[in-house]
């Protein structure tokens, strides 16, 4: 399988995508934002449509969209009270705003098809290149503010009374998930941008008690999603999105119930 | 010879949204010394404590501590906690997060410290049980093990009693009493529960209503007034 070029391509892309998802996810858990990560990879549908249009490259559209909305859509995130009316009315808008794109690009189905739900498969050696480069960005941002973004993460409050700089904090992270959203929808589509992001972190929530254990839990369970899930696509020609989901998913199943199991 | 006091208020005023809280308070807390901050609810207890952390602004007067106020080391036992019964991390990484720094990992000195600390309060055989399943009272221990991890000098409880048994509340005060006899840490306690500060406390500040305050000896507390 690896002799062909585009599968290593897939495998290295894939790799690193999965490991910060895993990462990403945990904090993402933690901070109680799947809602607001699904509206900025719907946000991220419409600047992929958008890159279609003005002929830049979907990825690109995606960053420009993802990172202008994420403080603005993060803000919505934190008022409980009107949370899910306001990203609602965001996601429709953006959604609306990416099927406008598309049928103004006068591209064939086939790419709305690929920015929905994925395109691995089809990846350049460039794409590969600038997702390897965004991957380890962010895990340098992360690792630069580890034990704050901990702190600020698992007890918000405890963090705001010893003063540290929970509002910096928060938009500091804010534009790292606009990056991780925008790398995750080039495997899985921005349409199930959550399987890798919140998926495994939810597993990892259920069986660790320490972070660090979480963050491995969380990056095993993405990495074995996604290698698993290119062999069986390469294999039977069906989605690879398909079968990250489904694997995902039996994590998912899998751990709750264990879970439950162990609380009573 | 007197000792320079801990901490020194001169002329605080504040206010909530438009509402003026405390006036003109003058308050001088000398090191070692466990103060009972009590009041009804409202008068603004907590946003003082704020304004003292640094949290907020005063409307009015100055703050001073016997060091700069950006290296005080405080510990503050905030008085909610959202933590869920499906709160993940054990009692001992909740209290490791509030060792900061741009290091990723602990040293192994530090681990020794989260021991330490853990075993002081009293929940070191627990420390792998997840904060989410811990009672009550556990649970406060984990939030003092947490305040005090960073060797602060000043300790602040925020109604950290209010929702604790009784045999629960001596058991947690005792170690805070324990803390400020036997390590000098000065002491923040704010609470409804006058007999408790009058078992515990050196002197206690009570804030009126109207803005007024009393700052007195403990012993001179009366703790049949109704201040709820």
């Amino acid at each position: 399988m690896f002799a062909w070029d585009f599968m290593q391509n897939a495998f290295i892309a894939s790799t690193f995508i999965a490991i910060t998802c895993g990462l990403v996810g945990v904090y993402v858990i933690a901070q109680r934002m799947s809602f607001l990560s699904h509206t900025l990879s719907e946000i991220g549908f419409a600047g992929a449509a958008f890159g279609l249009f003005t002929g830049i490259a979907p990825l690109d559209g995606m960053l420009l969209f993802t990172i202008g909305s994420s403080i603005f859509v993060g803000r919505l995130g934190t008022d409980e009270s009107q949370r899910e009316s306001s990203i609602s009315a965001v996601s429709s808008l953006f959604i609306g705003l990416g099927i406008l794109f598309l049928s103004l690009s006068n591209k064939s189905a086939s790419y709305a098809t690929n920015i929905l739900f994925g395109s691995i498969i089809g990846i350049s050696l460039q794409d590969v290149y600038q997702l390897v480069v965004l991957s380890a960005l962010i895990l340098i941002s992360i690792l630069l503010v580890y034990r704050y973004l901990n702190f600020y993460s698992y007890d918000p409050i405890g963090a705001q009374s010893q003063r540290l700089k929970t509002g910096f904090l928060s938009i500091y992270f804010l534009l790292i998930l606009a990056v991780t959203v925008s790398i995750a929808a080039q495997i899985v589509g921005s349409l199930l941008v959550f399987i890798l992001l919140t998926l495994p972190a939810s597993v990892a929530q259920y069986l660790g008690n320490s972070i660090q254990k979480m963050i491995g839990i969380s990056i095993g369970c993405a990495l074995v999603g996604v290698w698993t899930g290119l062999y069986l696509g390469y294999l039977t020609n069906w989605p690879v999105t398909f079968f990250i989901a489904l694997i995902e998913f039996l994590f998912y199943a899998g751990a709750y119930l264990y879970h439950r199991h162990s609380m009573h | 010879m007197t000792t320079k006091p801990l901490l020194k208020i001169t002329d605080l005023s504040i206010a909530f949204r438009d509402r003026k809280l405390i006036q003109h308070l003058n308050l001088t807390v000398q090191p070692g010394e466990f103060l009972a901050i009590i009041g009804e609810n409202g008068v603004g207890k907590t946003t003082l404590i704020r304004t003292v952390t640094g949290q907020r602004k005063p409307e009015g007067g100055t703050i001073q501590f016997d060091v700069p106020a950006k290296k005080m080391r405080f510990g503050y036992v905030p008085q909610f906690r959202n933590i869920s019964e499906e709160y993940p991390l054990s009692m001992r990484d909740f209290v490791e997060l509030n060792l900061l720094h741009l290091r990723p990992w602990l040293t192994k000195k530090e681990h020794q410290r989260v021991t330490n600390v853990l075993t002081e309060v009293g929940i070191e055989n627990i420390d792998n049980t997840s904060m989410g399943q811990a009672s009550g009272g556990e649970k406060q221990k984990a939030y003092l093990a947490q305040a005090i991890v960073n060797e602060p000098r000043l300790l602040i409880l925020d109604e950290s009693t209010a929702s604790l048994d009784v045999e629960a509340k001596n058991e947690l005060m005792g170690l805070v009493k324990k803390l400020n006899q036997q390590d000098g840490l000065t002491v923040l306690f704010i609470t409804h529960d006058l007999p408790l500060a009058k078992k515990y406390a050196d002197q206690f500040l009570l804030i009126r209503r109207n803005g007024q305050y009393e700052e007195k000896p403990i012993d001179q507390l009366d703790t049949t007034q109704d201040i709820q």
